[in-house]
C-alpha cells in the first residue's frame, strides 16, 4: 500500500513545484500571462534583435548614456527612464500606444511625437531604430 | 604525434593571448619608428629570456639524470663559463643595445637638416587634454582630447600640467612621458601609417583617471594641412532657426563662462571661458569628455544633462535644470559645430 502511494505523492509534488520555475521569459511566451501590449520582436517587421543589441552596445547614439538598458554593458544612464520590460509596456514614453511602429518612430525621432521631449533625435537611421526596437521587445522582465 | 598536438595547442593558446595585442591601443602593434624599436626591444628580451630559461631547465635536467657525467665535470668550469662569462657578455651587450634604443627612440635628436617637426602643446588637467597646434608661422589652434598629426613627419609634443601629474601614453607610437606641474617635458612622436589610434593617461591622477583618454588621428600630409586650415576657422555660424536657437540657449545657459567657441567672443554672454575644452569644432571630434562617450547629438545631450553621473568628479556640472527643449537644442547646436 505504502509502495503504491509513492508515485502518486511524487506526481503531486512535481505538480506543486511546477509553479516554482520562472518559466522562459521569451517573446513566444504569449500563453499564460499575456503581456499588456502584444508587442512581439517578430512583429517588428524587418527588425533584428541581435543587430539592435549591437547598435546599443556600440554606444554611437548615446542611448546607454541616458538610459539603463538590460543586457547592454555600460548602459547605465539616468537622464531618461530605464528601458526594462519595454516588451511589456502599454505606452511608449507615456504618449503612444506601444506598437512596433510607434516605438520605431519614437526611437528614430522623438521630436515628431513631442518636440519638448528631452530625448533628442540622435541621428539613428530608421533601419537601425527598427533593429533596436526588436531588441527592446525582447526585454520582458522587471528589475 | 602527441608532441605535435601539444605544440599545436600551445601555439593556439599563444595566438589567443596575443590577439589582444593588436588594435587601437597596443604596445606590440607599432605604428611609428619609436614604438617599432621598443617592440623589437621587448621581443628580444622575451625570446632571450625564454631561451635562457629553457637552457637553465635543460641543465637542471642533465644534472639530475646524468649524474655520472656531472660528477666527472669539474664544477669550476661551469661556474666560470656559465655563471660568469655568459652573464657578463650578455648583460654588456644588452647595456649597449639599451643605450642605442634609448637614442633611436629619441626622434627629436639630430635631424636638423630635415623638415622641422610640427609643434603641439598638450596640457593635461583633471580629466582631459588641451591640445594646441603651432602652424609654424606664429599662429596657434586650440582643441581638445584629440591629436591630429601628419604621417611621416615628426611631431614635437610639449607636455605640461595644470594640476596634478599625468602621463601621456600612445602605446602604438612611443613610451610614456609624464606631465609635471611647473615644468614642460617634450616627447617627439611620429606615425608612419594613417589611421586612428588611442592614447591614455598613464599616471593615476584622480577619480576619473580611467576616463582620461584621447585619440591620435594620423592623416596623409595634405589631408592634415586641410584639417588644420579648417580648424583655424572660427565656429560655423548657424543658419537654421533651430540651430540659431540652440546657439542662443548655449550662451544664455552660461556655457561660455567655461568654454571657448571662437567667433562668439562678443556680447554679454561671450564664450571665452578657460576652464573647459574649446568647443569651436566639437562636432567633428571623435569622442566626448576624453574618450568617455562617442560623439553625436544623443551623447552630447546626455553629457550636458548628466556629466556628473557619467564621469563623477569631473569639473563640469550636470545641467539637468535646463528645460528639455533647451537641452536638446544646445546638443543639436554643438553637434553642428564641425
Ligand atoms: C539625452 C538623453 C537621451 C538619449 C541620448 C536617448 N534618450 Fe531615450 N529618452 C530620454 C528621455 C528623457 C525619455 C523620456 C522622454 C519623454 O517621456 O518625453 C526617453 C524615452 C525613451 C523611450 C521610452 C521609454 C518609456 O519608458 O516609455 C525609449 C524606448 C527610448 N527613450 C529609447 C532610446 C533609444 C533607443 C535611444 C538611442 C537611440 C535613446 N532613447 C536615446 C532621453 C534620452
Amino acid at each position: 500500500m505504502a509502495r503504491r502511494g509513492m508515485p502518486i505523492l511524487a506526481a503531486a509534488l512535481s505538480w506543486a513545484l511546477a509553479g516554482c520555475g520562472e518559466g522562459p521569459a521569451t517573446a513566444n511566451n504569449t500563453t499564460g500571462d499575456l503581456p499588456r501590449s502584444h508587442a512581439d520582436p517578430q512583429a517588428v517587421a524587418g527588425g533584428d534583435a541581435a543587430r539592435g543589441r549591437a547598435v546599443l552596445a556600440g554606444g554611437t547614439y548615446g542611448c546607454g548614456a541616458c538610459h539603463a538598458i538590460p543586457g547592454i554593458d555600460g548602459a547605465r544612464g539616468t537622464v531618461g527612464p530605464p528601458l526594462h520590460a519595454m516588451g511589456l509596456r502599454a505606452y511608449v514614453a507615456g504618449r503612444l500606444p506601444n506598437t512596433p511602429g510607434n516605438l520605431v518612430t519614437w526611437i528614430e525621432n522623438p521630436r515628431l511625437v513631442d518636440p519638448r521631449s528631452a530625448m533628442p533625435a540622435t541621428g539613428i537611421t530608421r533601419a537601425e531604430a527598427t533593429d533596436v526596437a526588436a531588441y527592446l521587445y525582447t526585454l520582458r522582465t522587471l528589475p | 604525434m602527441r608532441g605535435r598536438h601539444v605544440l599545436g595547442a600551445v601555439l593556439a593558446l599563444a595566438a589567443l593571448a596575443l590577439a589582444g595585442c593588436t588594435g587601437q591601443q597596443a604596445v606590440l602593434d607599432p605604428r611609428g619608428p619609436a614604438a617599432a624599436h621598443l617592440a623589437e626591444f621587448s621581443w628580444l628580451l622575451f625570446w632571450g629570456g625564454a631561451a635562457i630559461f629553457a637552457f637553465t631547465m635543460a641543465m637542471l635536467a642533465i644534472g639530475l639524470v646524468f649524474t655520472d657525467w656531472t660528477k666527472r665535470t669539474p664544477p669550476i668550469r661551469l661556474v666560470v663559463w656559465l655563471g660568469l662569462a655568459f652573464p657578463v657578455v650578455t648583460l654588456l651587450a644588452l647595456t649597449v643595445y639599451t643605450a642605442a634604443v634609448g637614442r633611436w627612440v629619441d626622434l627629436g635628436r639630430g635631424q636638423d637638416g630635415g623638415e622641422p617637426p610640427l609643434r603641439v602643446d598638450v596640457v593635461g588637467q583633471q580629466y582631459w587634454w588641451e591640445v594646441t597646434y603651432h602652424d609654424g608661422q606664429g599662429g596657434t589652434v586650440t582643441s581638445a582630447n584629440e591629436l591630429n598629426i601628419p604621417v611621416g613627419r615628426r611631431v614635437e609634443v610639449h607636455l605640461a600640467s595644470r594640476d596634478v601629474i599625468h602621463s601621456f601614453w600612445v602605446p602604438s607610437l612611443h613610451g610614456k612621458m609624464d606631465l609635471i606641474p611647473g615644468r614642460t617635458n617634450t616627447i617627439t612622436i611620429q606615425a608612419d601609417t594613417p589611421g586612428v589610434i588611442r592614447g591614455q593617461c598613464a599616471e593615476f591622477c584622480g577619480e576619473q583617471h580611467a576616463l582620461m583618454a584621447f585619440f591620435v588621428v594620423a592623416h596623409e600630409s595634405a589631408a592634415f594641412e586641410a584639417w588644420l586650415a579648417a580648424r583655424r576657422q572660427p565656429a560655423r555660424v548657424p543658419e537654421m532657426p533651430d540651430l540659431v536657437a540652440g546657439q542662443r540657449a548655449f550662451l544664455a545657459a552660461g556655457c561660455g563662462s567655461c568654454h571657448v567657441v571662437r567667433g562668439l567672443a562678443e556680447g554679454p554672454y561671450a564664450a571665452v571661458g578657460q576652464l573647459g575644452p574649446d568647443l569651436t569644432h566639437v562636432g567633428s571630434r571623435l569622442s566626448l569628455a576624453a574618450g568617455t562617450l562617442p560623439n553625436g547629438v544623443g551623447p552630447l545631450a546626455a553629457w550636458i544633462a548628466d556629466a556628473q553621473d557619467l564621469k563623477p568628479g569631473n569639473r563640469m556640472p550636470s545641467f539637468h535644470h535646463l528645460d528639455s527643449e533647451t537641452l536638446t537644442s544646445i546638443a543639436r547646436y554643438l553637434g553642428s559645430l564641425e
